[in-house]
């Protein structure tokens, strides 16, 4: 069923070969890693946990990149170098988040964003 | 490491060394006084501009990763002389504060990552130059750490930006597995017109057009701007804007040249909603941030609009524009910024009769608003004739009528401050507001841009000369 999903959408540009099936099934997880993200990020009112969700894309971003190098072009190590660049930037970024977060939880005694609406006109 | 790397990487360099400077004199136990450093800051960037108008070479460095040319040095410029009349502007609200130090720390590694972002020739030294430029300007957004709206404003940014992030870096994995390299010309040789390919192209795209705030990407603007002290607005409002926008053309020119039939049509609809929409969200704001924030989102418009015709002509056209937009965006935030520091008061009715006891700055603000709406004498009239007729040769007659009614909505909202500013009313009208050198330097330079880069066809053909 899978197999044949991937065989009339647009992946079967990909240059797969031997290594499809293996391919198709990362893939599939890390779409569906990277969706359940956008929802979380979409449905969650906790800025930690909006947080979070946004790791968890970035973090099947990296699946995909991995598995491209493994599978596709295993001679050069481009996919490999940019997941690490990829965790090393989600570090900064979840840093400098969680501080605005933290003097958020000063100034409003809360870290749900339905309650931090006072820009809202 | 070649022979001439310190000259390729020179301005890189000095960035760097200025922000090693802050940092050593932040580690000293013993603090110089507020306007000794200053003072200090002002020349070292003042230094920096400088050094981008001499011994400029043209060459690749880092694997082929950093390109430097005559074109990204003269973009670099622009962007130094952002950071320095931001600078200049900012010094009355940084007298009064704490942590000037870290201020200038993250504005200047913000303006690396910028120029990280315009050298790329690299989805990897894309992706680290547009994080470095956005991550230290959310830190900076929260920079009144008291204030409600600040930490608001701060937190809209980063948790937009990091979204935007994570679907550029979906379409750069999947450009990854479609091409299996990340350099920009080998992934031009080798995309083709393909369902795959398009919707990598498509989504690495999104994640540019929400760094410029184009519509439908553009809602954090507004509340970001408002939220951010004055300084960091105008730093958003104009260098982050430009940056972006200097990638985006850099990526269009250079890595996607076989989707161009996509790209045309996505950029042209994106291009006439981000017109449409921005002025209209304008027209009703009260707040002058606010409506700065729209104003500078259907500038974006317009700019999209001549990238869309993808030739050399336009792309010197819309150079030529953010010049002319820096200089116009900074004249109207110098005077805000100094009415904000002294009064604390933004919104646009508290300008009523602002003329009669503020005369120099009234007159700053209204070329400031001429030159952004694009009445003639002023350089931002030719801006946008020059980026219309750019895009006048990919586009039909329809959009274009549709773009040009909507420099005339824009007059509207743009006169209806100057209006205010100059309208006579005996009770009411500001304080008289004390102007520091710093700041009126910074005026003088702004005005003296706006009238002299029109009038002068000058710069026009020069950047056109770098191409």
């Amino acid at each position: 069923m899978i197999e044949l999903l991937f065989h009339i959408t647009a992946f079967k540009s990909l240059p797969l070969g031997e290594v499809g099936g293996a391919l198709t099934h990362i893939i599939i997880l890390s779409t569906a890693l990277f969706f359940i993200g956008m929802y979380g990020l979409f449905t969650r009112r906790n800025m930690i946990t909006m947080l979070m969700s946004i790791e968890l894309m970035l973090n099947s971003v990296n699946i995909n990149f991995v598995a491209f190098n493994k599978y596709l072009y295993p001679d050069k190590m481009d996919g490999i170098f940019f997941s690490i660049f990829i965790i090393a930037i989600a570090a900064a970024e979840a840093a400098v988040a969680i501080a605005i977060i933290i003097n958020l939880y000063r100034t409003h005694k809360s870290i749900d964003v339905d309650d931090v609406t006072d820009l809202k006109q | 490491m070649p022979e001439n790397f310190f000259i390729l990487f020179k301005q890189e360099l000095w960035l760097v060394a200025i922000i090693f400077f802050l940092l050593i004199i932040k580690l000293k136990t013993k603090q110089p006084a507020v306007t000794t450093l200053l003072n200090r800051i002002n020349v070292l960037l003042l230094l920096n501009l400088i050094s981008g108008f001499f011994f400029n070479e043209e060459g690749r460095l880092f694997g082929k990763m950093f390109v430097t040319n005559h074109l990204y040095v003269f973009e670099k410029n622009i962007l130094n002389l952002a950071a320095l009349l931001i600078s200049l502007q900012s010094t009355k609200w940084l007298e009064n504060h704490k942590h000037i130090i870290e201020f200038y720390v993250l504005l200047l590694s913000s303006l690396l990552g910028m120029f990280l972002m315009i050298s790329a020739a690299n989805l990897l030294m894309l992706y680290v130059g547009l994080e470095l430029s956005t991550i230290p300007l959310a830190a900076a957004a929260n920079f009144d750490l008291h204030k409600k709206i600040s930490g608001e404003g701060a937190m809209k940014l980063i948790i937009s930006s990091a979204f935007s992030s994570t679907i550029l870096l979906l379409g750069i994995s999947f450009l990854y597995g479609c091409t299996g390299t990340l350099d920009f010309s080998v992934i031009n040789n080798l995309l083709q017109q393909q369902p795959l390919h398009i919707a990598a192209f498509l989504l690495f795209f999104v994640g540019l057009l929400f760094k410029v705030s184009a519509v439908p990407f553009h809602l954090w603007t507004a509340d970001v701007y408002e939220g951010s002290p004055v300084a960091i607005t105008s730093f958003l409002s104009v260098a982050s804007k430009a940056a972006a926008m200097f990638a985006i053309l850099n990526v269009l020119n250079k890595m996607v040249q076989p989707l161009f039939i996509t790209w045309h049509t996505v950029l042209i609809w994106v291009a006439l909603a981000t017109i449409i929409i921005g002025n209209l969200f304008a027209i009703r704001q009260q707040n002058l941030k606010r409506l700065l924030a729209f104003s500078s989102v259907s500038q974006v418009g317009f700019m999209l609009l001549a990238a869309s015709a993808n030739s050399a002509v336009s792309n010197a056209s819309i150079i030529y524009f953010i010049l002319i937009y820096v200089f116009s965006n900074l004249a109207v935030f110098g005077v805000i910024s100094l009415v904000s520091a002294a009064l604390q008061k933004e919104t646009i009715t508290e300008y009523q009769s602002f003329y009669t006891n503020n005369k120099f700055l009234s007159w700053c603000l209204c070329i400031g608003f001429f030159s952004l709406a694009g009445v003639p004498p002023t350089a931002g009239f030719f801006g946008k004739l020059f980026l219309l007729m750019s895009a006048a040769q990919g586009i039909t007659f329809v959009i274009l009528t549709i773009a040009a009614l909507n420099m005339v909505i824009s007059m509207y909202y743009y006169l209806r401050v100057v209006k205010t500013v100059f309208a006579k009313n005996e009770n009411i009208g500001m304080e008289k507001i004390a102007i520091p050198v710093y700041n009126k330097i910074a005026l003088l330079i702004c005005v003296i841009g706006i009238l002299l880069t029109g009038v002068l066809s000058g710069a026009y053909s020069y950047i056109i000369s770098l191409q």
